[in-house]
């Protein structure tokens, strides 16, 4: 079932996609720019059967939401970079527990405070894992309103499946946009989906005690390779990307999220130049499709990375293809955005062995000296201290 | 043969690991009574902290969450709120009441959580091995304040039951002890008027217990007792500092 | 046909809600179309910015930052946007608020006097809706209709005496470009 194309606003989209993916427990804080999901949750969860709780804090969201997901209940938090940063704690206890839940980044520019524009410069921190210890959460990277919009129903949907908490990353702009889009899965009854043996409840009646806990003491390494298990199925099975001409190119374009559609331009104005460029867009960052890439890799005389960070996709990419293929980095951190004219002379480049639009950061330090010391002629630190 | 006292059936049967003269397992067993006696047992989900009862998960007998250390109040936010018929405790040390968790704890008052707080008061992180507490009284020693507590660089204890009391959302605020017979029997009713307030939708209730940590504070049970009498007690002051719970 | 605009004002001037009112009459167009406005810091102070693309195709980075058409309502907009226009582009001009001209000599400029015709139609808060209709007889790239159609989806609280208003300013703007 579809429903009918609509204008909705990126955030919107989201928050309204997760209550029909049946979330019944938000927890969140208000961060810039992702407050609509707050906000909309705020006015329509209650109605719908569910709990929105403001939290005092990301930590205090994050670990709500640890609560809610112990009960079996499909919970959620939303934030943006800096907050996600604080979330880690409570996503390393969820991946520890084998709590699925959902978790949104709708990032920003950093590090620390950085800018509110759209940015993408958390991949590693989604897809590394972030928080202490072995483990992942699956992130998928929508690059449209309509897809921030249905990814909450596949995110809970893989989450339940693996036991594990599900992250979607999605750009800072994507969240403030407007676009034409509709929902194409049919609205989810949360109370006709079944309950879970591990999960906490009320009731017992003689079942067994449910226990949700982090602590694993003596059984930690039995319990951290079993999880490896399901992460290696997920690996196999799971990998999700999106293909534009990219059997059939000189240069392949790698891209996920906003950057992605910068790239589908560059392909566009490519052909009517009579170049030859295709796109490989990662859906799920991670798992990361690997297999794909290398096999397209060998059809293809270079691949050309583009990402709104310094060099974190590409390093994926690099894994993945290894020195099948020359890899070239056309980067836009901080906030910088990509278009299809400055994609196309990065692709040119790394065509025909010049090197403008391409980023590599031992020829950027290049001739670069740096000296920072302490100066005892501004005074020195005893000074501070006072006294005679 | 009449049983005229007996375990009660809200615990397990696994042993407990608390240190002999610990208040840790008398704490556990008012809990359990109280369950049993409200008729509640079925109904309990417990929130197990970070620290000394970090395995509290494995000796009531009702399902648990073991969470991050300080997050205790916010979990039990999430519990309550995806199964607004449970009653749902969460259970705290000092460290992580009133310093990581500080926020949690005073929000969830703020919030005015259905929820049952029960806090446990011996002026010293238990687990990690003796360091000073938020609650580690002036002058005490503690392996991160080797020399005493001393205001002028640590600071005075914080008295949680007090500072709650200020805010609107705290509906039932009670500091009781388990130092003797008597002092127990005050902190079972205290700690059966806190659930009882749960099941009655009254809002947040907390109890905060003071207790001893023999090995911590390197005394004798004795020794540990007295110092609950002579120096706990006029820092921590027993008795209710809130009750709108009604009846 | 790939449309990318900017509409710059003062808050208030009601630059972000026409920015959605085209993207909507697109979508009634069947066209596929985007919006995104300026956000955080950049909103205060008074100026107010926003990006529509309406296309037959796949819209790409909704950030339009080298725009086929700009809208300029108020003077502190045209040296900020004037320099951002492709080459042939677009520039329609309130010239009700907007005193100095463009320089570029590669764009074509359309200047409509937005306030006075708002005002004549009956109200002045609406000039932003003279200034969509001058852009839709220039451009053709959604109808006076859909329009008119999308008026209802996004003011959906507006009494209908307002849309009618709202209509007739549309038309003036239209009518304003000979």
């Amino acid at each position: 079932m579809k429903t009918e194309k609509a204008l909705r606003k990126g955030n919107e989209a989201l928050a309204e996609g997760a209550i029909r993916a049946g979330v019944r427990f938000f927890a969140g804080y208000p961060i810039t720019p992702q407050n609509e999901v707050p906000e909309y949750m705020s006015a329509n969860l209650a109605d719908n059967g569910g709990a929105f709780v403001q939290a005092e804090s990301e930590v205090a969201a994050i670990n709500m939401v640890y609560g809610a997901a112990a009960t079996g209940t499909r919970s959620m938090t939303s934030s943006s970079s800096p907050g996600v940063s604080l979330k880690q704690e409570g996503i390393t206890y969820l991946a520890s527990a084998d709590l699925p839940c959902l978790i949104v980044n709708v990032m920003r520019g950093g590090p620390g405070l950085g800018s509110i524009s759209g940015a993408q410069g958390d991949y590693f921190q989604a897809t590394r894992g972030g928080g202490n210890g072995d483990y992942h959460v699956i992130v998928l990277a929508p690059n449209s309103v309509e897809e921030l919009g249905n990814f909450p129903k596949l995110a809970f949907d893989l989450a339940e499946k693996y036991r594990m908490p599900c992250m979607i990353l999605a750009d800072g702009i994507l969240g403030q946009m407007m676009e034409s889009m509709s929902f194409n899965f049919e609205p989810v009854d949360p109370n006709k989906l079944g309950k879970f043996d591990w999960a906490v409840d009320i009731n017992k009646q003689g079942r067994g005690k449910s226990k949700v806990f982090s602590y694993k003491g003596d059984n930690l390494i039995a319990d951290v390779t079993e999880r490896a298990k399901r992460y290696g199925l997920i690996e196999k099975t799971e990998p999700r990307y999106e293909e534009r001409n990219a059997e059939d190119c000189d240069i392949l374009l790698v891209a996920y999220g906003l950057s992605s559609r910068a790239c589908l331009e560059a392909v566009n104005m490519a052909s009517s130049k009579g170049l030859k460029v295709g796109l490989f867009r990662p859906i799920t960052l991670w798992p990361f499709p690997s297999k794909r890439l290398a096999e397209l890799a060998k059809k293809t005389k270079g691949i050309l990375v583009v990402e709104q960070s310094l060099g974190q996709l590409v390093q994926d990419v690099k894994l993945a293809v290894g020195d099948r293929v020359p890899v070239g980095l056309n980067a836009y951190p901080a906030g910088g955005q990509p278009d299809g004219e400055k994609i196309l002379t990065a692709a040119n480049s790394l065509l025909t062995g010049k090197k403008e639009g391409l980023f590599d950061l031992q020829e950027h330090a290049a001739n670069f000296t740096y000296n920072c010391q302490r100066d005892t002629k501004l005074g020195v630190q005893g000074d501070a201290k006072g006294g005679k | 043969m009449t049983i005229i006292a007996q375990k009660p059936k809200s615990l397990t049967d696994i042993p407990m690991h608390y240190c002999p003269g610990c208040g840790h397992g008398i704490v556990h067993r008012l809990m359990g009574e109280t369950f049993d006696e409200l008729g509640i047992a079925d109904r309990v989900i417990g929130i197990a902290p970070v620290g000394c009862a970090v395995f509290a998960d494995d000796y009531f007998a009702c399902d648990t969450v073991q969470g991050a250390h300080g997050r205790g109040p916010a979990i039990a936010t999430g519990v309550k709120r995806s199964k607004p018929g449970a009653i749902v405790f969460s259970y705290q040390g000092d460290g992580d009441l009133a310093s990581i968790g500080m926020a949690e704890i005073v929000h969830a008052a703020v919030r005015s959580e259905n929820i049952t707080v029960i806090f446990i008061n011996n002026a010293i992180y238990g687990m990690t091995g003796g360091q000073m507490a938020p609650t580690t009284l002036v002058g005490q020693v503690a392996t991160t304040a080797p020399k005493g507590r001393d205001p002028k660089l640590q600071g005075w204890p914080i008295n949680m039951c007090e500072m709650l009391a200020q805010i609107t959302g705290s509906k039932f605020l009670a500091r009781v002890a388990v130092d003797c017979p008597q002092n127990v029997i005050k902190a079972k009713e205290a700690i059966k008027k806190a659930f009882e307030n749960q099941v009655n939708n009254v809002g947040f209730s907390m109890v905060e217990v003071i207790s001893q940590c023999p090995t911590n504070w390197h005394a004798s049970v004795p020794q540990a007792l007295e110092f609950v009498r002579t120096k706990m007690m006029p820092q921590y002051p027993l008795g209710i500092f809130k009750d709108e719970g009604g009846k | 046909m790939y449309q990318g605009i900017r509409i710059a004002g003062f808050g208030g001037q009601g630059v972000v809600s026409a920015g959605i009112l085209l993207a909507q009459a697109g979508v009634e167009d069947k066209k596929n179309a985007s919006w995104l406005p300026s956000y955080g810091p950049e909103m205060r102070g008074g100026t107010a910015n926003c990006s529509v693309v309406v296309t037959d195709g796949e819209v790409y980075t909704p950030i339009v930052s080298a725009p086929d058409t700009v809208i300029v309502m108020n003077e502190p907009s045209l040296p900020k946007f004037e320099p951002l226009l492709k080459k042939g582009g677009l520039l329609i001009l309130n010239s009700s608020l907007v005193n100095s001209r463009p320089t570029r000599k590669d764009i074509t400029v359309v200047c409509v006097p937005c306030n006075e015709i708002a005002q004549k139609v009956g109200m002045d808060r609406i000039a932003n809706l003279v200034a969509l209709g001058a852009f839709v007889k220039t451009t053709g790239a959604v109808s006076l209709d859909s329009v008119a159609d999308a008026m209802k989806k996004v003011y959906k609280r507006a009494k209908p005496e307002m849309l009618e208003l709202n209509k007739k300013a549309l038309q003036a703007g239209f009518d304003a470009v000979k």
